[in-house]
């Protein structure tokens, strides 16, 4: 048996929501499947199971807030493997860095009381499932707390209740979308949060229905339809990034580099080849400036991983974090999975993805707790440069300003160029400052090859 | 009473009445950075700085108006399209 518990999605969290469950009791899973969607103080993620099996029970309601650790969800080994009596290895991945770093690590979680699994006989399983009553709402009055056929027929006796998952809920809050008219795709008809997005989508006005399709589906306005709940969510925000930030600058000695970069190739070959290619396929600099910091911290990878304890854990990958500011207020900085390896063209495809998703908020467990390396581009805000705070558990954080054209001596000769501040702010427990410099100089080598990148 | 004169079809990519090209703008910007609404920014304001744009939504609101209108619209023509009413002249110049 395994336990799919509550993951922390980054260093700054301690307790999250369970906002939806994307499986019920029977279903089967595998390792990597997004089973369900919890809040933190920053976004709604999409959190993935860790191991392989069928669902056994859900042990966390939705719209329960539950430490880091709280057990969620039972996972029985799937029937082939228990005849073959191997117990599906636990995690085989190791984890998550966010965890390892984070205070707790070492003290074990404490267990808070959950109650336990009301006992169901398939019979009244498939009873609960016709007549799409949600077990995990219905209170057995059975044995031990079983759930009987007259406790489900007491519950769809309820009438025909509308059952919507909490992020559902709060997405068509924010729509404006009325939740009557949605078709549910949940077990027993419940309204996901898909669901809302699928019908607002349809029920966009009609000039917008003109727009390609997948235009149309960011069209509603999405100024927050609770002002309340929005200046909650601010303010839930402001103190995980408190929290977070007063830790690194608490425990990481951080030391600064900057250095100016040339950008005149870059931005002639880029101006070429975006004049060559149709509008969606245009690249803009941030994403050759990250690609270029990506191949950097695989060439200096002692900048690239994590502080552990008392030393310095290297990682085999480059998971390069965007540090993207939200609309609403606030930031979060999300993963692009080896970046190093990704075609240009296709790192800026990713930006674009997950920048949009950050900003919806449906980004993936993954994506928030493999950060291996953080870029920070302040560039469209105008500053010439940026020394940022670490994200711990990671020891570096490249930062770079507006690409702007100054003078500079090239040759012996003053000319005009478009060039970039770019900055480093790195971990001096686990680099020297000659290290920091070896990045900084990779950066600006590699930029000036840009039909490399 | 004038006689109607024919519009211009804003998918032939040939230049838009001011009122069709503002409406183009309005709706390309809807979609980039949703909740904006022109009515509210001045005509002359920079649009990134006004509507909070970074260089992503920026693209995204030039690629839906580019498909918007039927026309192209290359770096170079960016600085066209710096406030409301730049874009304005550009969409509805020759």
């Amino acid at each position: 048996m395994a336990e799919f518990r509550m993951p922390s999605l980054g260093a700054d969290m301690d307790e999250g929501t369970l906002l939806e469950w994307l499986v019920k009791p029977g279903d089967q899973v595998g390792k990597g499947d997004i089973v369900a969607v919890v809040d933190t103080a920053k976004a709604a993620v999409e959190v993935e199971c860790f191991d392989s099996g069928v669902v056994s029970a859900l042990l966390v309601e939705p719209g329960q807030r539950v430490p880091v650790g709280t057990a969620l969800a039972v996972i029985a080994p799937a029937p082939a493997t228990v005849a073959a009596g191997r117990h599906p290895a636990p995690a085989g991945r190791p984890a998550p860095p966010a965890q390892r770093g984070a205070p707790a690590a070492g003290q074990p979680v404490p267990a808070p009381p959950v109650k336990p699994p009301a006992v169901v006989s398939p019979l009244i399983r498939h009873l609960a499932e016709r007549e799409g009553v949600g077990l995990g709402q219905v209170h057995g009055t059975g044995a031990a707390g079983a759930v009987t056929r007259a406790d489900v027929e007491r519950a769809a006796a309820r009438g025909p209740r509308l059952r919507v998952s909490p992020l559902a809920r709060r997405i068509a809050a924010e729509l404006g979308t009325d939740l009557t008219a949605v078709k549910g795709t949940g077990a027993g008809g419940a309204i996901r949060a898909d669901d809302v997005r699928r019908a607002a989508r349809t029920k966009a006005p009609p000039e917008a229905a003109a727009q390609p399709a997948a235009r149309a589906a960011q069209v509603p306005g999405r100024q927050a339809a609770h002002p309340e709940a929005a200046a909650e969510r601010r303010a839930a925000m402001r103190r995980a990034i408190a929290g977070l930030m007063a830790r690194s600058n608490r425990e990481i000695p951080h030391y600064y580099l900057s250095t100016t970069i040339d950008l005149e190739r870059m931005t002639q070959w880029l101006r070429r080849r975006n004049r060559e290619l149709p509008v969606p396929a245009r690249i803009v600099p941030a994403a050759m400036l990250l690609k270029a910091a990506a191949i950097a911290a695989r060439e200096v990878p002692e900048l690239n991983g994590f502080w552990v304890g008392d030393h310095f854990v290297p990682s085999g990958h480059v998971h390069l974090g965007v540090a993207i500011s939200l609309h609403g207020g606030g930031m979060i900085a999300p993963a692009i999975h080896d970046a190093d390896g990704l075609k240009v063209g296709d790192l800026m495809a990713r930006l674009r993805d997950l920048v949009t998703r950050a900003r919806e908020g449906r980004l993936r467990g993954s994506e928030m707790t493999d950060p291996t390396i953080t870029v920070t581009n302040l560039g469209d805000r105008g500053v010439e440069s940026v020394f940022g705070v670490i994200y711990p558990p990671q020891v570096a954080l490249a930062g770079f300003g507006k690409v702007t054209s100054l003078p500079r001596a090239v040759d012996g000769l003053l000319g005009v160029r478009p060039q970039v501040t770019a900055t480093l702010a790195a971990d001096h427990r686990a680099t020297d400052g000659d290290t920091g410099a070896r990045y900084l100089e990779a950066i600006a080598r590699l930029l000036q090859k840009p039909e490399e990148l | 009473m004038t006689p109607q004169r024919d519009e211009p079809d804003a998918k032939t990519g040939g230049p838009l009445t001011p009122q069709q090209a503002r409406d183009a703008v309005g709706q390309a910007l809807n979609q980039a950075a949703p909740g904006s609404d022109i009515d509210e920014i001045d005509a002359d304001a920079d649009l990134r700085d006004a509507l909070d744009l970074d260089s992503l939504d920026f693209l995204n609101f030039v690629e839906i108006l580019s498909d918007a209108c039927g026309r192209r619209i290359d770096e170079d023509d960016y600085t066209e399209l710096a406030t409301l009413s730049s874009c304005i002249r550009f969409l509805s110049g020759p």
